[in-house]
């Protein structure tokens, strides 16, 4: 459930960078203030674990599909919250430099919907409560399981939230949550298993690498969540309003939208709003300009026109479906391509003129 | 170079789950020595070296470094003197290039930046590894990552060079190599290994180990050629003495 | 992910390692442009197209000063492809208002989205493999750092890829042996289960030993590095100069401009 940058606006990438690298930062100075030095390597190697582990894909049974772990309850059962989220920061950062998982845009968003929950939502508040320390046992099950869907779940709602609030999927948010959360309930379900018995594994081999005691550094105060919680939320808030007000006619947009379906039946005024535009951006080629006013009923489609031009709704028509945008884009493309080759050419000319 | 002198008195020591690793070990290992510890898996070897370096807690017995006994507080102090080159290379270098790898202990060790410099282009000099010095670790063979590892503790300056499995995973010509490049060191050399026909270029002294116990310490043509001693312990004579000491 | 991925990864450090124009410039210089570039591209409302064009133009100049195979880059950006497709692929099923006219074909507002949304997503991705390919993983890591990127999580990052490597042969061997013995079946949960376990184990194990090696050359829990980049005034020139250029990208449709120029010239 990687988010990529292709459906984000710069406002959501942009809040959810800065609430991540706060999570970061803040997750960097806990990390310094607990004293395990081994946690350095630790942490280096268990990431590059959890990126090897998702290479390895086993068959879920009747689907004929296959699944990986995320890895993220497993991290903070094994190395507590904050360095669990250092580490997959770390590894979702790596994805999207060098597999464009995910989108540098996205980051911010994809380190809190896959870190965040796990580590400071699932493990402290549902894990820790019902596992009580005793890894291994049908308790602890129960938690793993219960953690990893809360978490993932959550997680998933997220990204809803954060696609819906970018405006560029125009997915229905019911629509894309009924899409999402199922998904990803399955998703929770394997994780939790997957997470329990690797834990419970790590428990009989290696009793020593798991905290046992509450009482061991690796408890997690629940003030510091609880504020980044609501900061987070005032600032995602923040956001969604500042969004619906430079946007104030996108319900009725969306509205035009809906009825636009029935476009066959009734032609809605939005409709002709949008054609009388289009027409306008077309209008210096005649021979398509031509067909849209035979198309479109004449009167309403002039009426429209002097009311149309300045508040046109925020999607707004525009030249990129005009002829003038199609060719100039493909000129563009070409230049684009030529330019690239004068470089590469003197880029490789220069270098043999040092060797 | 001052007076290095490496003792082991009765050292004991048992892993947290029970298992006796070592049962009273003693040597004193003089300055400028090359001493092998031979012996088969388990036989504690790898326990020992691990005290050498301060990483296990001494719990019965003591252990001397020069003049320095070894504590959880001197233990970093000890660090200085005893070069530890490890046996997987990919765990000792751990940086994103060779250079910043060599330059890990001198910087821990707080030099100032044009000697951490200097420290860095001598120790990979004297490996005749400064061409990869702006390498990543993980692009260099076998034996590149072994002579980049001992780089990195040559740069500390040790008195003690210790090694656990130096030959480990080296092809034929890297061996020959390494072995070069150890006869070359003038360190007290204190090698951990399977490798005997190395133990027989190397090493002038043969300290043999069974299930966590010396049982024998000498010569290290004595023992290595005592092919009764050799078999009881779980070890061989290595063919290369065949033509030196014929039976 | 997949072995195929990690074989990639090793390609792709060993195109960051190159020394070209486009690998000399500042990592910091390349970041900061890169994010602009992203942000920029992004703000374009979403029916856009062609003002989105000229920004091709930034990704392929400097992976042609960089030397990167163009195809290899494309390649890559294919196998991203999948989830802003799906999610992208609605559009035009659900914003069904016709747009324009082009010969037979009617086109919707969603298609013209979708076709923007995949368009925007080529750019951005090709952006952010250009910056890696283009600079490598250590450079930029110490770039970022010096940005301001706590130092915890740099460092964590450059361990992190130090040892996928070392990491990811083991999982690779591994998936390799069962292959051997699984008679070309996929993993079963137990067989998948057991063998993350071990590898985690054993990731375990090296932390530990790592740490050895680390105490045993004086690591006190503070990495320090040695590391001399300084800005120089190309890398300024080039921040200001990319900067400058997308600014105006997004103020003028280029692209239009150019395409009314030709259509005058025409008719």
């Amino acid at each position: 459930m990687h988010m990529a940058d292709a459906l984000i606006s710069p406002v959501v990438g942009g809040t959810l960078w800065v609430v991540s690298g706060g999570l970061i930062a803040f997750c960097a100075r806990k990390v310094k203030q607990t004293l395990r030095d081994n946690l350095v390597p630790m942490m280096g190697v268990l990431g590059a674990f959890i990126f090897a582990a998702q290479m390895i894909n086993f068959s879920i049974p009747g689907t004929g599909s296959s699944g990986h772990l995320g890895g993220g309850l497993i991290l903070t059962v094994l190395i507590g919250p904050y360095a669990a989220f250092l580490v997959i920061a770390s590894v979702l950062t790596v994805q999207a430099f060098f597999f464009a998982d995910g989108g540098l845009l996205a980051l911010g968003c994809n380190i809190f919907n896959l870190g965040f929950f796990p580590a400071f939502v699932a493990y402290p508040l549902i894990y820790r409560v019902i596992a009580k320390n005793q890894h291994g046992t049908s308790r602890a099950w129960v938690a793993a399981l219960v953690a990893a869907v809360v978490g993932l779940q959550l997680g998933a709602f997220s990204v809803v939230l954060e696609t819906k609030a970018s405006g560029i999927s125009e997915l229905p948010f019911g629509a894309f949550v009924l899409m999402m959360l199922p998904i990803h309930l399955a998703i929770g379900v394997v994780e939790g298993l997957a997470t329990a018995t690797v834990i419970s594994f790590v428990a009989r081999a290696r009793p020593e690498a798991l905290p046992t005691a509450p009482a061991s550094g690796a408890s997690v105060s629940l003030r510091p969540v609880l504020i980044g919680l609501a900061i987070t939320t005032v600032i995602i808030g923040g956001v969604v309003s500042w969004f619906a007000s430079t946007h104030p006619d996108g319900l009725e947009w969306s509205m035009a939208k809906v009825s636009g379906k029935e476009e066959l039946e009734s032609p809605g005024a939005g409709i002709h709003e949008s054609l009388a535009k289009v027409q306008e951006k077309t209008a210096f080629l005649p021979d398509y300009g031509f067909k849209f006013t035979e198309a479109a009923p004449e009167t309403a489609a002039s009426a429209e026109h002097a009311a149309a031009p300045e508040t046109e709704p925020w999607p707004a028509v525009n030249a990129g479906t005009s002829v003038a945008g199609i060719v100039g884009g493909l000129m563009t493309l070409v230049l684009a391509c030529l330019v690239g080759f004068v470089f590469r050419t003197r880029s490789i000319q220069s270098a043999h003129g040092q060797g | 170079m001052s007076h290095h002198v490496v003792e082991v008195r009765d050292l004991s020591f048992a892993y947290p789950d029970g298992t006796e690793a070592l049962k009273e070990i003693s040597f004193r290992i003089e300055h400028g020595e090359a001493v092998a510890i031979v012996g088969a898996n388990g036989a504690g070897k790898s326990t020992i070296l691990l005290h050498l370096n301060g990483y296990l807690p001494i719990t019965h017995g003591i252990i001397r470094i020069g003049d320095v006994l070894l504590t959880r507080e001197t233990a970093a102090l000890a660090r200085q003197a005893v070069g530890m080159v490890f046996q997987n290379p990919d765990d000792q270098l751990f940086m994103p290039t060779v250079a910043e790898d060599v330059a890990f202990g001198p910087l821990n060790a707080g030099l100032p930046p044009d000697q951490i410099e200097s420290r860095v282009t001598s120790a990979l000099e004297r490996v005749r590894m400064l061409h990869v010095r702006e390498r990543p670790p993980y692009r260099l063979s076998a034996g590149e990552k072994r002579s980049v590892a001992i780089a990195t503790v040559l740069a500390m300056a040790p008195d003690i060079l210790v090694m656990d499995e130096p030959s480990s995973n080296l092809d034929p010509r890297a061996r020959r190599r390494l072995i070069d490049l150890l006869r070359s060191f003038e360190h007290t050399k204190i090698i951990a290994t399977h490798d005997l026909e190395l133990v027989v270029e190397v090493c002038s002294r043969v300290i043999v180990l069974d299930n966590g116990a010396v049982v024998a310490d000498g010569q290290a043509s004595d023992i290595l050629s005592d092919e009764s001693l050799m078999l009881a312990h779980g070890l061989e004579r290595p063919h290369i003495l065949g033509h030196i000491h014929p039976h | 992910m997949g072995i195929t991925d990690w074989i990639e990864i090793g390609r792709m450090d060993e195109l960051g390692r190159m020394d070209t124009p486009a690998h000399r410039i500042d990592a910091r210089a390349k970041a900061i442009v890169t994010l602009a570039f992203i942000v920029v591209v992004m703000s374009f409302p979403c029916h856009e197209i062609s003002a989105l064009t000229p920004f091709l133009l930034y990704p392929i100049v400097l992976l042609s000063l960089g030397r990167i195979p163009l195809r290899y880059i494309l390649r890559k950006i294919l196998i991203a492809a999948p989830f802003a497709l799906v999610i992208g692929i609605l559009n035009p099923f659900i914003d069904r208002q016709p747009l324009s006219v082009i010969g037979p074909f009617v086109v919707t507002g969603g298609w013209v989205s979708f076709v923007s949304i995949m368009f925007r997503f080529i750019l951005t991705v090709g952006a952010a493999l250009t910056l890696v390919a283009c600079t490598g993983m250590y450079r930029l890591g110490a770039g970022l750092e010096k940005i301001g990127v706590p130092r915890v999580f740099v460092v964590q990052l450059l361990f992190l890829y130090r040892y996928l490597f070392v990491v990811s042969n083991e999982a690779v061997t591994m998936m390799r042996s069962a292959a051997l013995r699984s008679a070309g079946r996929s993993l079963s949960f137990r067989v998948y289960i057991s063998m993350i376990s071990h590898l985690l184990l054993r990731s375990m194990d090296r932390a530990d030993r790592v740490y050895r090696a680390m105490i045993a050359r004086g690591f006190d829990g503070e990495v320090r590095v040695l590391r001399q980049s300084a800005f120089h005034w190309p890398d300024a020139i080039f921040v200001c100069g990319c900067l400058i250029l997308f600014l105006l990208a997004r103020i003028w449709n280029i692209a239009d401009g150019l395409g009314q120029l030709l259509a005058g010239g025409v008719l």
